[in-house]
């Protein structure tokens, strides 16, 4: 037997909150070699993380292994005991979470979580697991590798807490590894060294992998295979540069083509002729905390940032978690009150805080927040949540406001079935696409984008793009597009706007991205981006002192 | 760190402080408020309106309210409680010996509910959806719902009158050994384990389910550990704050809200000291054990936020 892992025909079955039981893995076979890095890509619901954890004979609460065989090392996962599978996990197969944050255990130390797994297993003696966890902190490039495991896990960063769980799960010699969307939390520029570190690893210890991810060009750096999933069933697998060059299946051509974004034609941005500037603005300060003697807060989270946005285009604002860049939606939309600077909205001076703006200041200038699972109140039907800006700002009732709803959702391109549920009863898509007709119901000119397409699949995300585009050439809109991806920005922006910890970097147009003028920390962050070649990840060499002036890792 | 939470534990401290003294108005203005003259009423209906004249001068019941909450607070701080309306004696006399005894019966009934409660609670949670699971919280929740009272004298009728087991009545003051002080405790004990167990049960078991179902459970589960090792090195330690303030919560019940409990056994507590102490209108008494029950509800409950404070590593 040359595999490491069989899996044999297998599905899971999840019973659902009314009863029903719904098979969401349908019978799904594929091989691991020994050594060998095997990702399995596919957008939410997938099943990719469900098939990783039968690995470990695990399903999550409410699923059960419903058929088939997982072989691991010559065992079947399926047929073991709880007790038996329990000997397994941490020793054979080890699991390396999707937020370490959440995956360790906030009142241990980190020592004591990592090298419980010898303590269970009874391993070895815990001062050698202690060494060795220490050459595995090494190994995995963490700073202070002595003295690290004894802090607590609020006490490093995510990145580091992400390495320190790749030492958890190493630390029992497993055969297979499985990652579990591992980076997908992660800064870009935090990314890189994580990936790294687990390449290199994996790749000294000839230990296998699973790869869970979303994101192709993350898997296209560390993978020897891909397996792409869509509703728990293998859609194509092949070795990586088959599955990168020459894929077959159309869904796969579909999650490559989302990764190559159809930028902004010029000519639509010059059909404007209206040049005057539509938002301004003017050294704006803001931020969280009592406000000290100075007039400013503790904690300024907006140092002085100026922009200005033409009708009719859209400026992106681009930059990592922390940089200040939803604080800069916030303040704008008047949610956060600016503590110095200036607004200028459609030529008019708007006060800081929201309540004191007039309705038709508010009417002009709306905001999209990125996760409509929060953003729309659960407890109302669609109707309700469309129906109640239209009758707040325009005073609609009854069949008027009926009609435009039904607009609405037509330009949305939801069906009109859809406005009496609820909106815990839509797909993710579904819901963004509402939270966004709830913007379009005021008619605005402006519309802030707050990472909007963040918490959605690539070609989910790649199709509200297009909405977006497409809604600008009807109504004539501009929007200020919020977002941590820079592939979303260059797609819809006619300008990019780089942040760094409060402060406007520089300000640049999609053709000029990449370009050797930029400023050091742009450069730093668009090298950081993941490109679908695989020798990216080796070939990329970044300036070590501008990695430690601008990096938190 | 430790600096932050000294601040923390003080904040808190100084809350229970001030809480204290806002219970301490409302006591006193609320017992001031009740109708009637309380000179008129303890002379009696012969009396002639100079006696009563008389004695609200001397009791100072003509003083402003606040002048006699002030002179009430400042007794109270000092340890002078004053003394009874009814019989003239300090208040700490009469109030002494019936708080010890209500403390024995608190703190028995507490080293039976508390392990029981943790036992049932922790053992419910990790058998989630068992029969096990199921049988203890229909116990629990129809605990909860039968009134102490009914299940008092059911206890009495089964194990004073039909088996002859334990005596009716709970004396505290004649016990002599420790069989004997649980043979007098038992039934009371019993009632009231019944009482507190059961919504410390319901939320040590709601805390331990929460923390089971975080991700760091599963990573333990996943890295091959056994049940009881992932609740009580995993769920348990951040489970204990919630857990530690349902306790209290349930317990400071045992101080003060015994009143049914003390009646039907007879037993010689504060709670029934307050009651008898209505019945005769003497202000000074319901005053001062109004204020034993708040402060002793009070502290469990500071006590419990401590515990919670120290439990947590980010403010450790």
């Amino acid at each position: 037997m040359s595999q490491l892992v069989e899996i044999r025909d297998l599905k899971v079955s999840a019973k659902t909150d009314a009863g029903r039981t719904v098979e969401i893995i349908k019978g799904v076979s594929f091989d691991i070699a020994p050594g060998e890095i095997v990702a399995l890509i596919g957008e939410s619901g997938s099943g990719k993380t469900t098939i990783a954890l039968t690995l470990m004979g695990h399903c999550r609460p409410g699923c059960r292994i419903s058929g088939g065989s997982v072989r691991v090392d010559g065992q079947d996962m399926v047929t073991l005991t709880e007790r038996e599978r329990a000997e397994v996990r941490g020793t054979k197969v080890a699991y390396v979470p999707q937020s370490a944050a959440a995956a360790f255990n906030p009142s241990a130390t980190i020592m004591d979580q990592v090298i419980e797994v010898t303590r269970i297993h009874g391993l070895m003696p815990p001062e050698q697991a202690r060494t060795l966890a220490v050459e595995l902190f090494r190994a995995l490039s963490l700073p202070n590798p002595d003295s690290i495991g004894e802090r607590y896990p609020h006490q490093v960063s995510g990145g580091q807490l992400q390495r320190l769980s790749a030492a958890m799960a190493l630390i029992g010699s497993p055969k297979v590894v499985i990652f579990d969307e591992p980076t997908t939390a992660l800064d870009v520029t935090t990314q890189i060294e994580v990936l790294r570190a687990f390449k290199a690893v994996m790749r000294k210890g000839g230990i296998a992998g699973v790869y869970v991810s979303h994101d192709l060009a993350v898997v296209a750096q560390i993978a020897d295979r891909i397996v792409v999933l869509r509703g728990g069933e293998v859609q194509e697998s092949g070795s990586t540069d088959q599955i990168l060059h020459r894929a077959g299946h159309p869904y796969t051509r579909q999650l490559l083509a989302a990764f190559e974004p159809v930028p902004r034609s010029p000519e639509e941005a010059a059909r404007v002729t209206d040049l005057r500037p539509l938002l301004e603005v003017d050294k704006l300060v803001a931020g969280y905390g009592p406000i000290q003697a100075d007039g400013l807060p503790l904690v300024r989270a907006l140092k002085s940032v100026s922009l200005s946005v033409q009708r009719g285009r859209n400026l992106g604002i681009i930059g990592e978690s922390g940089c200040g860049k939803s604080t800069l939606a916030r303040a704008i939309a008047g949610i956060l009150p600016r503590r110095g600077g200036n607004i200028i909205f459609d030529g008019r001076e708007l006060s800081p805080d929201a309540r004191q703006r007039s309705r038709e200041e508010l009417r002009t200038l709306q905001i999209v927040f990125q996760s409509a699972d929060t953003a729309l109140n659960p407890a109302k039907s669609v109707e309700d949540l469309l129906g109640r800006p239209l009758t707040f700002y325009h005073g609609l009732k009854g069949k008027a406001r009926d009609q435009r709803v039904d607009q609405l959702l037509d330009m949305v391109h939801l069906p009109k079935t859809v406005r009496h549920r609820r909106a815990t009863e839509l797909s993710g898509g579904q819901k963004q696409r509402v939270n966004f007709a709830r913007a379009l119901a005021a008619d605005p000119k402006l519309i802030l984008c707050d990472e909007i397409t963040s918490a959605l699949d690539t070609v989910v995300a790649a199709a509200i793009i297009e909405l977006l585009k497409e809604l600008q050439r009807e109504l004539g809109l501009s929007y200020l597009f919020i977002s941590h991806d820079l592939s979303v920005v260059e797609a819809i922006c006619d300008e990019i706007l780089v942040m760094y910890a409060g402060e406007k970097i520089e300000q640049l147009t999609p053709a000029t991205v990449g370009s050797p003028d930029n400023h050091p920390y742009s450069r730093l962050l668009f090298s950081s981006t993941p490109k679908l070649d695989p020798t990216w990840l080796d070939s990329l060499e970044q300036d070590p002192e501008l990695v430690r002036a601008y990096c938190r890792r | 760190m430790k600096k932050q939470v000294l601040s923390l534990i003080g904040g808190r401290l100084a809350i229970a402080l001030i809480t204290l003294l806002i219970v301490s108005s409302a006591v006193f203005f609320a017992t001031a408020l009740l109708p009637g003259d309380t000179a008129a009423i303890l002379l009696g209906q012969a009396a002639t309106p100079e006696a009563v004249a008389g004695l609200r001068k001397a009791m100072h019941l003509d003083d402003p309210a606040l002048l006699r909450y002030g002179r009430w607070l400042i007794g109270l701080f000092t340890g002078d409680f004053g003394a009874s309306y009814a019989n003239g004696r300090p208040i700490l006399d009469l109030i002494g010996g019936r708080f010890i005894n209500t403390l024995k019966l608190a703190g028995v009934t507490t080293l039976f509910a508390v392990p029981l409660a943790l036992f049932l609670g922790i053992t419910s949670a990790m058998l989630r959806g068992t029969l096990y699971d199921r049988v203890v919280t229909l116990c629990t929740i129809g605990l909860i719902s039968i009134p102490e009272f009914m299940v008092a004298t059911t206890a009495v009728l089964v194990f004073s009158v039909t088996l002859g087991w334990l005596p009716a009545l709970a004396y505290a003051n004649d016990v002599k050994s420790f069989g004997e002080l649980l043979r007098v405790f038992a039934m009371p004990v019993i009632t009231l384990t019944f009482v507190v167990s059961a919504q410390m049960i319901r939320m040590t078991r709601a805390a331990v389910v929460e923390t089971l179902n975080t991700p760091y459970a599963e990573m333990a589960l996943l890295k091959g550990a056994s049940r009881p090792r992932i609740v009580l090195r995993h769920a348990l330690p951040n489970a204990l704050g919630p857990i530690a303030n349902a306790m209290a919560l349930s317990l400071s019940y045992l101080l003060g809200g015994v009143i049914i409990v003390e009646t039907i056994f007879n037993y010689p507590g504060v709670a029934k000291l307050m009651v008898d102490a209505v019945a005769t209108r003497d202000l000074p008494l319901i005053q001062t054990c109004a204020m034993i029950f708040c402060l002793g509800f009070l502290i469990l409950t500071t006590l419990a936020d401590i515990v919670a404070i120290l439990a947590n590593p980010r403010l450790r």
